[in-house]
């Protein structure tokens, strides 16, 4: 398993200013400015990374912070965009509140959901998970919830306007998608910095020794599998309101492959892993189909596999090597100079 | 009473299918630990070469030989090629791996052959005299050529001297060193072997599903649930979890849940066989030493 | 002469542990060697670095005067040798004629059937289960089926691991008769890792004594056993 995270690996310091707050504001800077130089479908991409975001630091917690391998979110994803839908269409809920119950209902859901799920191991869990991705889209079509699903032909929402007049609608969605991500990393950044962070990568890495401690194994992993759900719930229901409309077609297996596929290329135990991987699922099938018309998915399926080839820690494994190999050559350059 | 064994023997027909694709998940799990995820592509792309040459007006008893012996080429090709490089890798990487064989090789079937659904014939005609009331002659030709095919599978691991080796390398890969065996190559035999298997399903589904990209995926699911009901580490459970699952399947579509129903039924099959015995009716349970 | 078997100034290591440094010894054609020493001490490690097994190699192995350092597992066995693991390495879910059977893999003549013959001779209980399935044999047969196994490819030299291990003293003594016996007979060389130091030093004719990866004494075993350091050191067992 990759273990080297910046946010767990070191202790937790005193504030201060240190190149690594530098680089965290400059992201800021530019993703809240970025709107305003961008056109208006750069910034729809830009909202969609972000929500992806979001949903690739849910995978992280559960798989890279506790080891637990899920190739299902994608059915959060689903169940927080149709809590959004239903309560904006049908109970006539705010869009900017519908959020929040989209990450309360994952959460209780995605809880029971591990309370039982906790008990597979590896293999089987991610089987398991496979297998409720595949099943979501034909379970979101039964006549049971069409009432509320609108059954295959889905529900089309009207778009949030902006409240200001100086932004436009698609600027206004970003911020406020912006916002919502950017207080999820934040808590985050402290769980898993914190005891809470320790004991889950106590879970990962020794499983057996932990459960023989005093933290409640059974109980973390549910709790894991609960946060999890409800980030991804939280994305899928921002997408719902960004995207305007759902139908149970919306939810393929793919979309739990992409979710896992962003958490491993960005880096699974990474919180800054997660914004490069949300780039790469927006991005990269984009490109691709732009450099290869007819095969477009050949081209990405290859590229996969060579990414795993060339960096299997993905973008922040990489990173972390290389910082590694940086220190090792000036602490060697230093270490000469003694001798001599 | 006559629906009812339509149903019956139309299950075990389909069963077939899944008996096969079980087997073949099976094996490669056996050997190498890993679920191949990709294992439908593969199918459904020798498929896709069985149809290529029936076009170029290849006889089809020849194009099926010819389908399973490129089959089992790409399916060596790809364990030494591809997945040979990750065999030292984290647990995830693999993964990655197969869910880029799975997007690619769908993909390059899409583009080599074409995305639009087509009709694949069958090599058993619509009015044969072995045609049933309950059974169509593919159906039973299905049967038929699953059941021989699994013996010939069968009868090369338990008798042949390749086959003792392919069983002692994926149960201990270092004591069959000690013995001799080049354990790589033994790999890449098994994913051949599984490959070749996969195509003679793909090519009996076919004709009932119709050929186009995205034709394996509900079947791998029912695969996946029938290799796990046998236990995902016994040869001999997946045939048979695969003939059970596609009696239930179509038993419970027709009297219990619906047709609709049927692909979260294979799911609630799983996660109920994953809860209450993951090794399955068959599997041995695997017990973790502290 | 040559020996069949040289170890020149061989280190081994797992990973970033080092275990051997500078192992050097020899097997005769035929000989009967000991590798002796206290746990740790890289009795086992030896003999896997003979066999490249998973480890780290620097150093020269040679087989009848050929360089097998580097060489495939696989292929050093194709070479004409033998290895009884640690652990016996028994095919636990399949029968013993299998087990049998895989060990004579390499065999290109017809007449394997007469090897099962020989295999029984020595070890009679084996026919006796022969359809049994290996993970059901008690630990003195398991021990017996992985010799017999070994012996099935007829191995120049034959490396044992703690062939005594978990077992009870007579049947050891069997055992121990029975590869006296194979070596006189078809002039078998065998390297025997052993940490009962007592039964091995009456078996063999040439002892190794290692200690944290080096080679510190070496003789015929009645010299060894007669050195006063190395009983307190070893033998007190």
């Amino acid at each position: 398993m990759v273990t080297e995270s910046a946010a767990i690996s070191s202790p937790v310091r005193a504030r201060r200013v240190t190149p690594f707050t530098g680089v965290v504001v400059a992201l800021l800077v530019i993703a809240v400015v970025a709107p305003f130089a961008l056109s208006g479908f750069r910034v729809l991409q830009l909202t969609h990374i972000v929500i992806y975001a979001v949903a690739v630091l849910g995978l992280n917690l559960l798989t890279g912070f506790s080891g637990q391998i899920s190739l299902g979110n994608g059915a959060f994803w689903a169940l927080g965009s149709y809590t959004g839908v239903i309560l904006l269409t049908y109970c006539g809920v705010p869009y900017w509140a519908t959020p929040v119950a989209s990450g309360a209902v994952c959460f209780i859901l995605g809880y029971l959901f591990g309370r039982v799920a906790t008990r597979l191991e590896g293999l089987y869990l991610a089987l398991g998970t496979f297998a409720l991705a595949i099943a979501t889209p034909q379970i979101l079509k039964l006549d049971a919830f069409e009432k509320w699903t609108g059954g295959s032909q889905g529900v089309v929402m009207s778009k949030p306007r902006s409240p200001i007049a100086a932004l436009d609608d698609d600027q206004w969605l970003y911020l406020f998608c912006l916002l919502v991500a950017i207080i999820l990393f934040t808590v985050a950044w402290n769980i898993v910095r914190g005891r809470t962070g320790r004991a889950l990568s106590a879970l990962r890495d020794h499983p057996i020794a932990a459960g023989t401690l005093t933290i409640d194994t059974l109980a973390y992993k549910s709790i894991t599998f609960g946060v999890s759900a409800m980030y991804t719930g939280i994305a899928g229901g921002l997408s719902a309101i960004v995207t305007g409309f759902i139908s149970p077609d919306s939810f393929p297996i793919f979309l739990s492959i992409q979710l896992l596929v962003g958490g491993v290329l960005g880096g699974i135990a990474s919180i800054f892993g997660t914004l490069f991987g949300a780039a790469f699922i927006e991005l990269v099938p984009d490109l691709a189909k732009s450099l290869s018309d007819s095969a477009p998915a050949v081209l990405y399926g290859v590229l996969l596999i060579v990414c795993m080839k060339v960096m299997p820690g993905g973008v922040a494994g990489l990173a972390y090597r290389t910082r590694s190999w940086l220190i090792h050559r000036s602490s060697h350059r230093s270490s000469h100079r003694i001798r001599t | 009473m006559q629906a009812f064994f339509h149903q019956l023997l139309s299950g075990i027909a389909i069963g077939s299918i899944y008996a096969a694709v079980a087997l073949a998940l099976v094996m490669i799990f056996k050997a190498t630990h890993q679920v191949n995820f990709a294992q439908g592509e593969l199918a459904m792309f020798s498929t896709y070469i069985a149809l290529t040459l029936i076009h170029l007006g290849v006889p089809y008893p020849i194009a099926f030989v010819l389908t399973i012996c490129s089959s089992f080429v790409i399916g060596v090709a790809i364990e030494r090629l591809i997945m040979r490089p990750f065999r030292h890798a984290p647990p995830l990487t693999p993964v990655i791996v197969f869910i880029g064989l799975l997007i690619g090789i769908n993909g390059l079937a899409g583009w080599q052959f074409s995305p639009v659904s087509q009709s694949f014939p069958s090599p058993f005609p619509d009015h044969a005299w072995y045609g049933t009331t309950y059974l169509s002659p593919h159906e039973i030709g299905m049967i038929a050529v699953t059941l021989i095919v699994l013996g010939i599978v069968f009868a090369f691991f338990r008798y042949t001297k390749l086959g003792l080796a392919m069983r002692a390398a994926a149960e201990n890969p270092a004591s069959s060193r000690l013995v001799g065996i080049r354990v790589g190559w033994m790999l890449a035999l098994g994913w051949g072997l599984a490959s070749a298997l996969g195509s003679v399903a793909g090519m009996m589904a076919a004709p009932i599903v119709s050929l186009d990209p995205n034709m394996m995926g509900q079947i791998l699911l029912y695969a996946f649930a029938a290799a796990l009901l046998g236990g995902i580490d016994n040869p001999w459970g997946a045939p048979i979890g695969g003939f059970l699952i596609g009696i239930t399947e179509n038993l419970a579509g027709a009297y219990v849940v619906g047709e609709k129903l049927k692909l979260p039924l294979a799911l609630a099959v799983i996660i109920l066989v994953l809860l209450f015995k993951p090794s399955g009716l068959f599997g041995r349970t695997v017990v973790v030493r502290v | 002469m040559t020996a069949l078997l040289e170890l020149q100034n061989v280190d081994a290591s797992y990973g970033n542990t080092q275990v051997l440094r500078g192992v050097t010894l020899s097997v005769e054609e035929g000989g009967l060697v000991a590798l002796l020493g206290a746990n740790g001490a890289g009795k086992t490690t030896t003999l896997r670095a003979i066999c490249n097994m998973g480890l780290h190699v620097r150093g020269e192995i040679r087989l009848a005067g050929k360089r097998i350092d580097g060489q495939a597992t696989e292929s050093i066995v194709r070479q004409g040798v033998g290895h009884v693991p640690e652990g016996r390495g028994t095919f636990l879910s399949l029968s013993v004629e299998e087990n049998l059977r895989l060990g004579a893999y390499l065999r290109r003549d017809r007449k394997v059937s007469d090897d099962f013959e020989r295999v029984f001779g020595y070890f009679p209980v084996l026919r006796q289960r022969i359809q049994q399935q290996a993970g059901t044999l008690s630990g003195g047969e398991q021990q017996m089926l992985a010799i017999a196994r070994a012996l099935m490819s007829r191995p120049r030299l034959l490396l044992l691991d703690e062939p005594s291990f978990g077992l009870a003293p007579i049947l050891v003594q069997e055992i121990f008769k029975i590869l006296r016996v194979i070596n006189k007979e078809e002039n078998m060389a065998m390297l025997l890792v052993e940490q009962n130091a007592r039964l091995a030093l009456d078996l063999v004719n040439h002892v190794f004594l290692l200690e944290t990866g080096r080679v510190v004494t070496s003789g015929p075993p009645q010299q060894i056993a007669a050195d006063e350091s190395v009983r307190r050191a070893y033998l007190g067992q």
